[in-house]
């Protein structure tokens, strides 16, 4: 599934661009259906969402913080599959990294943001590697299958979670499960602010410094991935196990290393839900962008150049949805989950009904024929 | 004494009640996974289901038509998992988390849109629900100290669904194997090299297990929404498809072990709600949520091989490529 040439030929364009622009396009015809069906105008609508999402500085600015939360769990989608793994667990990997990230915020006291900003990244990934590497050892060693394992992973994470904020992190003295706030000092700088600094006016949005940490965490991947020794074990283990037995590469390390930094990715939700906006531990704070890392990372051919514009559009889809209530009430903002399905059954379930599709397109008739 | 036997007599009730949606799920993956297609989509098949079943009997007043609609939303949604993973040789599991996250969106999306109550369905009216049926002479053999209350309390009072489900374990069991049709189902999940060769179609045979699966997922989407509860609720199923398939593996695959894990899986959630703050002597309050996750943990154990090992049918997951 990787981006680049396949075996049949197809050029990058094709499968890079090509493919993802005509799995998204009926994605969006699936959704008009659906808009139709409710008794709506579907162009309307998605005008209103496109409008809503980068029409203001506000808009554009959730978009962004959108994006930012899905790199990170796309990323951690991506990094399992070129180990031949299907991590379904972000969402509670994302949901460990975050108390992680909650842990260390809490514990630092009144330390300014960009010290704490490297303990937190490593308190998230570190809490998130964990719930992946338990699952990726399980799978190594004891056989079971890291997508069941991933799955019960999510539930226990949640069923933890909900123990932890009741009995144990919550603030004295409050009702609802949510933790003591953190420092003033702590909290990531906002890019409204930032760019206010350099003269530039946005309105207040939840965007934060995570979205760069979320672009250097694709370079790395990307770097990673195809440019180190441990990313061609990776791949290798992916296309061929026996293959890569023979190599003389253990799979048995290469899935627990790749469940680890798979759920270490997952685990970064956190500092841009916790560390940046939430500023406190609370419940349910990954709402559903485990899962919708799927849809990414499936869209953006798990290559961090695809997942970086798959991840604005779904940005733009989440943005759009809320903004679409105002003018069409009767559209709710699952929409966008609607879509997120679509797409995960046309790049995802469906790959190979497009792709021989798009390959009997690109080869020349033989002549004579 | 006489309090505590009906302390456990109604715990018994309604982990009966919480069992079935459970147990038919779980028994539609076994035919799905039994056949070689691993089917992670039971939870959105059954969710459809139930808002199917639901704006169906809100808008008809009819449970019966409420249930025809609810097996055909999760037929369709079988066919598109078969087409996906058979016909187009697609990744199982992929195409059951689209199916899932696409039920989730579009049960919410329908409901807003069509009943205007937050994704809610009206409240269903008794007629037009399952209703409880009472067995004959349940009320006659109330009287009878522990076996007459076992009876009238335990045995008797659901609606027909659940002792519907009920049967169908040991029908399961007596389709998968000792029929003629069951062994072919289970070859084809362990080896479908063999079915193809006896000039059995692989494909054919797949659609028919996975459109079983749909056919019992529809059942225990309608039994949320029209039996159990009166009414859609978003996201009513709630994670139920994937305890179920917890509840198939904890069960190794196999009918009536599958039935006893269901039966544990709702007796732990039963009693979760019954333990609420309970103080046990000696334990301090039971953390409900740690019986919350008992199932999961149960099951993650059990694949890891810590307690028993379960294996999976061969051939699950993997898509049939006729040889060339």
């Amino acid at each position: 599934m990787s981006a680049g040439t396949g075996p049949d030929n197809l050029p990058w364009w094709a499968t890079g661009v090509l493919l993802p622009v005509i799995n998204v396009v009926l994605a969006l015809i699936v959704s008009a259906i659906v808009i139709l069906a409710i008794g709506e105008d579907p162009l309307g609508a998605m005008w209103t969402m496109v409008q809503g999402a980068l029409g203001t500085s506000e808009g554009l600015g959730y978009t962004l913080y959108y994006a930012t939360s899905l790199i990170f769990t796309a990323l951690a989608v991506a990094v399992a599959f070129h180990g031949g793994l299907f991590n379904i667990g972000g969402e509670g990997q994302a949901y460990l990294g975050g108390l992680g990230v909650g842990l260390v915020c809490l514990a630092v006291g009144d330390m300014p943001w960009y010290l704490v900003l490297p303990l937190s990244v490593l308190g998230g990934a570190a809490f998130g590697a964990l719930w992946g590497a338990i699952p990726g050892y399980l799978q190594a060693y004891r056989g079971s299958h890291v997508v069941i394992t991933t799955i019960m992973f999510n539930f226990i994470a949640s069923s933890l979670m909900v123990y932890l904020m009741v009995n144990v992190l919550i603030r004295p003295g409050q009702m609802s499960p949510e933790s003591a706030q953190f420092d003033k000092a702590t909290f990531l700088p906002l890019v409204q602010d930032m760019a206010a600094a350099i003269g530039i006016q946005m309105n207040p949005s939840p965007l934060n410094f995570s979205l760069f940490l979320a672009l250097a965490a694709c370079v790395l991947v990307w770097a990673f991935i195809w440019h180190t020794r441990w990313g061609f074990a990776l791949r290798t283990v992916g296309a061929n196990e026996n293959a890569a037995r023979y190599a003389g590469i253990d799979p048995k390390k290469v899935i627990i290393i790749a469940m680890a930094l798979s759920g270490a990715l997952a685990g970064l939700l956190g500092v841009n839900e916790i560390h940046g906006v939430q500023h406190r531990l609370l419940l349910n704070f990954p709402a559903g962008m485990g899962f919708t890392g799927i849809a990414v990372a499936l869209m953006g051919r798990n290559h961090p150049a695809g997942i970086v514009p798959a991840a604005i559009l779904f940005g733009m889809l989440y943005q759009g949805g809320t903004e679409l209530i105002f003018d069409y009430p009767s559209i709710s903002r699952e929409l966008v989950v609607v879509i997120q399905g679509v797409v995960i059954l046309f790049a995802g379930a469906l790959e190979h009904m497009f792709r021989p599709a798009l390959v009997r397109l690109f080869t020349p008739k033989p002549a004579g024929v | 004494m006489m309090d505590s036997y009906f302390w456990l007599l109604s715990l018994l009730d309604s982990m009966l009640r919480l069992a079935t949606p459970l147990l038919l799920a779980a028994l539609a993956g076994f035919f799905s996974e039994r056949a070689g297609v691993v089917d992670i989509g039971l939870e959105g098949k059954m969710l459809m289901a139930a808002f199917a079943a639901a704006a169906t009997a809100a808008a008809t007043g009819s449970a019966g038509l409420g249930l025809l609609a609810a097996i055909g939303a999760s037929l369709l949604l079988a066919l598109l998992h078969g087409f996906a993973c058979i016909t187009h040789r697609g990744n199982q599991v992929v195409s059951g988390v689209a199916l899932n996250i696409t039920a989730m969106g579009l049960t919410a999306v329908l409901g807003n849109a069509w009943f205007e109550m937050g994704g809610r369905t009206p409240n269903l009216p008794a007629t037009a629900r399952f209703g409880e049926l009472t067995l004959p002479l349940a009320e006659t053999l109330r009287g009878i100290p522990v076996l007459g209350s076992f009876y009238s309390e335990v045995v008797s009072g659901h609606n027909i669904l659940v002792y519907l489900a009920l049967a169908l374990v040991p029908l399961t069991a007596w389709v998968a194997y000792r029929t003629r049709f069951g062994l072919r189902l289970r070859a084809v999940g362990e080896n479908p090299a063999a079915v193809d060769t006896a000039g059995i179609s692989v494909p054919a045979l797949r659609y028919q297990a996975v459109l079983i699966a749909g056919l019992l997922c529809g059942l225990a989407g309608a039994y949320l929404s029209t039996a159990q509860g009166a009414g859609f609720q978003t996201n009513m199923t709630a994670g139920k498809g994937y305890l179920a398939l917890a509840a198939l593996i904890l069960g190794k695959w196999k009918p009536v072990p599958t039935l006893l894990a269901c039966l544990l899986f709702a007796a732990a959630d039963a009693l979760q709600t019954r333990l609420q703050g309970v103080v046990m002597p000696g334990l301090g309050e039971v953390p409900v949520q740690l019986i919350e996750a008992l199932p999961y943990l149960l099951t993650v154990l059990l694949l890891a091989g810590f307690m028993g090992k379960a294996i999976p049918p061969k051939a699950s997951g993997r898509p049939y490529v006729k040889e060339r």
